[in-house]
């Protein structure tokens, strides 16, 4: 079928934990593939996105490779969403904020009990950790956002329908969660 | 004849000396609130139970009711803006509702689902702020804490004790306890305390009681606070 | 030290309402409040140490911790601004060896800023231990420097260091002349306490402060009520930036401001009054000591008053940095010892204010200029102003002009009238009525100072073309986040959001939603906060967007988003423990985008 709907989606500083859930929609997939097709996504294994409809995103930024996949989303997405607590709020990553990133390195890599061979590990393929974790509308304009630790498979099964039957997509209260 | 407001073109008849919240409550209209509780004396802090009385906004768990009063409560532009002073509420303080044992019971998350928050809308403060933990049976998590000072109100007014206080000026603004040493544990407060009960949050929290009702079968997972709060502060409204 | 606030406990009479005035004592002699200090007073004013706490924390000038013994706070006023405020601080803390805001290792001094001094004409300006310094430049610093390394006391600095000027440049209906001391009291006892009133009434003055209550009917209000225990306050807590008239007025006519809260006092059946002084005005403080104290040798004060009868006395109550407790709730949470709160309303102060008993709350030019009505006569006043705006407006001019100082105006004079009394050229607008007024462009000059216009409480500030507008939106903002008192939502976040919203344009971070996402939040914080403090935090950028929407949208990038912070910067301390130095080590804040 042509013109399906174009779908991406990522996991920043986050646990998978919304894709997870988002795969519990289980049976209702076969109903979604239908109409939707998946770009880039740990699904897929495809790398970049491209002219996408729908951008998912989860997790928090916590360092400079989620800058560059996040603005990848903004600039090939026409919908960015923002998926569960991390990406919403910065959610358990951001608990380090409150810890000097200096202190959380060094604990890590340098005095932290058991360390051994202690250096910050140094490379050009490694992205580099911001100083504070920053949910994802404070980096690019986000459109939507889906609640939740993670949101349940009805949030993403109610919301995709919505957008995919030109609804405005709106969540009934049962479907409101914050944990 | 006995007076009357009207709320939303709704006739609400009121007693002398009752705020409008009174009414509203005792005639079965939830206004949303966090800092009040009918128990103790209004505070007027956290400004969600806004309303319009004729055309000027007045906090309506501290205005006096008045004959013929027009009051306005679930006007689209007071829920929208209800939602916002809640956003705000939440990016000064750090709510991580996930890693929190309040949530599904706890009221600011409560409100904030009834008003449909889906986002925090403002940056996020992350502020630091401290966990005192060293009470053997309450602790307390500042992170949590929204200045509603129902816990000052509750150990002044029904313990009979002091021990908590807002100090601070501004966003500066945290809870403090009556001790030298500034923990919880050098304080008189106790664990059946009406104080550590009251918290809207889980900024005040009876240690080992958190889990004893599974995330998903708490208060707020499967009724709106609205209805809650008519049945439990009015519990003529209860079913 | 346990002698010491014994002493002073005992002296205050182990009155808990008089704990600021405690505390500012402590404050003095150790440069913090002691632990040991707390633990005492606790137990001898019978209140908790939590009380104590919040009080401490809630004023600007009480520190948990030890400052300086030579604490040098410097005004941060728009105006001291444009005087080179940022220069003179860098270069004094540079001369010290002391950074902004911390104490220097030997203990001996602390730096910090300080909200508007109310020395507006005569700045940059500042405080050494709660002492007004005035004209600050670099020479005078130089000495200041030397004194402090001296550790010579206060009371050997030179003179000219602290010297205060009224600069009084025109005088009008109550500046012309002084009111022979007693003068007014005697007038409206002949005449009798009821026809005073009247007259007061008919003069149409309404009070000073801003809000423009009709004074007479305040005054009746009270006067009506059940309770007979009540109260006549004088705020002199001048906080708003630009406002230094109640300085000069309690400096050179403080006989006729207790004259008028005596004569108050005679029609609302009053026995005791206060004048709430702002801390920063410490240096008046001994002065009208003397002269309470001359008016009860007078029989002015004190007890059967003139003969008459009539029993009231008037005590200073020093505040302690803290702009909110202009609002007269928030004053009289003050005077009770507490923190400066604004109450809920109603009840107003009339029916229930200090200690809950009915209070007649004024500003010192209203007391002033009723004092003057009770003289002349209500005619006398009424004549001159507007139809609704009747009598004078004392004005405190500063910024761009060659003479800043106190000007007298009947209302009704136009801003224009002003600019050219006062010698301002080449005027880009002018700040009427204080951060919490209004700016007004150059095209608005014909308007008019006056209730039904332009109201004012008295502050007048003129920028000139070489100023940029938002450099003071900027400094209003911050300082109304600074002394919001925290006891509502919007208020208290609001004013910490619209300072983040404000940096990240001024900041060139703005994108094409930022300023209707600023506006939105102004007017959340307008609508919804507690007290006039946020009512109107939000003014000075409502009024420049309404006036210069251009200046903003200018700021703003020609793209849909940007964060509000620096990205790249957020990197840094990544960047310098992996030692990295790549391209790929650093964060561009825009986004390149490489469709176009």
């Amino acid at each position: 079928m042509a013109n399906k709907i174009r779908v991406a989606t990522t996991s920043l500083a986050g646990c998978f934990g919304c894709h997870m859930s988002f795969l519990d929609i289980d049976e209702r997939m076969l109903q979604l593939v239908e109409v939707v097709e998946f770009d880039r996504s740990p699904i897929t294994d495809i790398e970049h996105c491209t002219n996408c409809d729908i951008g998912l995103i989860e997790g928090g930024v916590c360092n400079s490779e989620n800058v560059h996949v996040l603005r990848e989303f903004r600039n090939n997405c026409k919908i960015l969403v923002a998926v569960g607590a991390c990406a919403i709020n910065g959610g358990l990553p951001a608990m380090r904020n409150h810890i000097p990133l200096e202190e959380c390195l060094n604990e890590a890599y340098l005095d932290g009990i058991g360390v051994e061979n202690p250096q910050i590990p140094s490379d050009i393929e490694l992205p580099l950790l911001l100083d504070q974790v920053r949910p994802i509308h404070e980096v690019v304009k986000i459109d939507y956002f889906l609640p939740g630790c993670p949101p349940s498979a009805d949030v993403f099964w109610k919301f995709l329908t919505d957008l995919i039957e030109g609804r405005e997509p709106s969540l009934p209260y049962e479907l409101v969660h914050y944990d | 004849m006995s007076k009357t407001i009207t709320i939303d073109g709704k006739t609400i008849p009121f007693e002398e000396g009752q705020t409008i919240m009174d009414a509203a409550m005792a005639a079965g209209v939830y206004i949303p609130h966090l800092c009040h509780q009918p128990e103790f004396t209004p505070h007027g802090s956290c400004k969600l139970c806004t309303v319009k009385v004729n055309g000027r906004n007045c906090s309506a768990c501290t205005f006096p009711a008045a004959d013929g009063q027009d009051v306005l409560n679930q006007a689209e532009e007071l829920i929208e803006d209800r939602k916002k002073i809640t956003q705000m509420l939440f990016v000064e303080g750090n709510h991580f509702c996930p890693s929190c044992e309040k949530t599904g019971n706890c009221q600011l998350q409560a409100v904030a689902y009834h008003l449909n928050m889906l986002d925090n809308h403002f940056p996020l403060f992350y502020p630091d702020r401290k966990v005192d933990a060293s009470h053997a049976e309450v602790m307390i998590d500042h992170n949590r804490c929204i200045f509603c000072t129902l816990c000052v109100r509750a150990s002044q007014q029904k313990d009979g004790k002091d021990v908590f206080a807002i100090s601070g000026r501004g966003i500066h603004k945290h809870l403090i306890v009556n001790a030298q040493s500034g923990l919880l544990k050098d304080t008189d407060v106790d664990a059946s305390d009406k104080a550590c009960a009251v918290c809207p949050t889980g900024a005040i929290l009876v240690k080992r009681t958190g889990y004893q009702v599974p995330i998903g079968e708490r208060i707020y997972d499967h009724k709106q606070i609205d209805q809650v709060s008519l049945s439990t502060e009015h519990p003529k409204h209860g079913e | 030290m346990r002698q010491f606030i014994q002493g002073i406990a005992e002296n205050n009479h182990y009155q808990a309402t008089h704990l600021l005035q405690i505390l500012r004592q402590i404050q003095s002699r150790y440069h913090y409040i002691p632990e040991a200090a707390i633990e005492q007073l606790s137990a001898a004013l019978s209140i908790p140490r939590t009380q104590i706490i919040s009080v401490i924390e809630f004023y600007s000038f009480f520190h948990l911790a030890p400052r300086g013994q030579y604490e040098l706070l410097i005004s941060d006023s728009i105006t001291d601004h444009m005087l080179g405020k940022k220069s003179l601080i860098d270069y004094l803390a540079n001369k010290l060896g002391v950074v902004v805001g911390a104490v220097r290792e030997d203990g001996v001094v602390s730096l910090d800023n300080t909200s508007c001094t109310g020395m507006c004409d005569q700045g940059p300006a500042g405080l050494v231990n709660g002492y007004a310094l005035t004209r600050l430049d670099r020479p005078g610093i130089d000495k200041i420097v030397a004194l402090i390394n001296q550790q010579k006391p206060l009371d050997e600095w030179p003179g000219e260091l602290f010297q205060v000027d009224d600069n009084i440049y025109k005088s009008g209906l109550l500046l012309n002349r002084q009111i022979e001391h007693g003068v007014a009291l005697k007038s409206a006892l002949k005449r009798g306490i009821k026809e005073t009133l009247k007259e007061i009434d008919n003069s149409g003055l309404r009070g000073r402060g801003g809000a423009g209550f009709k004074t007479a009917t305040k005054w009746q209000f009270c006067s009506e009520e059940q309770q007979t225990e009540r109260y006549v306050v004088c705020n002199a807590d001048e906080g708003e930036p630009g406002t230094f008239k109640d300085r000069v007025l309690l400096n050179s006519y403080a006989d006729q401001v207790f004259e008028g809260m005596t004569v108050c006092a005679a029609i609302i059946g009053a026995k005791q009054g206060f004048l709430y002084l702002r801390g920063e005005y410490l240096h008046l403080h001994d002065k009208l000591q003397s002269i309470l104290e001359q008016r009860r040798q007078n029989g002015l004060l004190g007890s059967n008053i003139l003969g008459e009868g009539l029993d009231f006395d008037i005590e200073i109550c020093l505040g302690a940095g803290a702009y909110i407790c202009g609002e007269e709730s928030a004053l009289i949470e003050s005077m009770e010892g507490k923190a400066g709160i604004p109450r809920n309303r109603p009840p107003y102060p009339v029916t229930q204010g200090y200690l809950g008993k009915p209070t007649v709350v004024n500003n010192v030019e209203t007391f002033l200029a009723a004092a003057g009505i009770a003289v002349n006569g209500g005619d006398w006043f009424a004549n001159i102003g507007t139809e609704k705006s009747k009598g004078t407006k004392i004005l405190s001019i500063s910024g761009d002009c060659a003479h800043p100082g106190i000007y007298e105006y009947p209302f009704g004079t136009t801003v224009q009238t002003v600019l050219n009394d006062c010698g301002a050229d080449d005027v880009l607008g002018v700040q009427v009525g204080g951060p919490s007024g209004t700016f007004i462009s150059n095209q608005e000059f014909d308007r008019k100072l006056a209730f039904e216009d332009l109201a004012t409480g008295g502050s007048f500030i003129v920028f000139n073309a070489s100023r940029n507008i938002l450099d003071m939106v900027h400094n209003f903002t911050h300082f109304f986040a600074h002394e919001s008192c925290g006891f509502c939502t919007p208020c208290r976040v609001g004013t910490s959001l619209l300072q983040k919203q404000l940096d990240k344009i001024i900041e060139g971070h703005g994108s094409a939603g930022d300023v209707v996402a600023l506006e939105e939040l102004c007017q959340l914080v307008k609508n919804y906060s507690h007290c006039g403090l946020g009512q109107t935090a939000a003014n000075p950028i409502l009024t420049t967007l309404e006036r210069y929407p251009d200046l903003y949208q200018s700021r703003l990038k020609e793209i849909s988003y940007e964060p509000g912070f620096d990205l790249d910067g957020a990197l840094e301390t990544a960047r310098r423990m992996a030692n990295r130095y790549d391209a790929g080590a650093h964060l561009a804040q825009l986004e390149v985008n490489e469709h176009e």
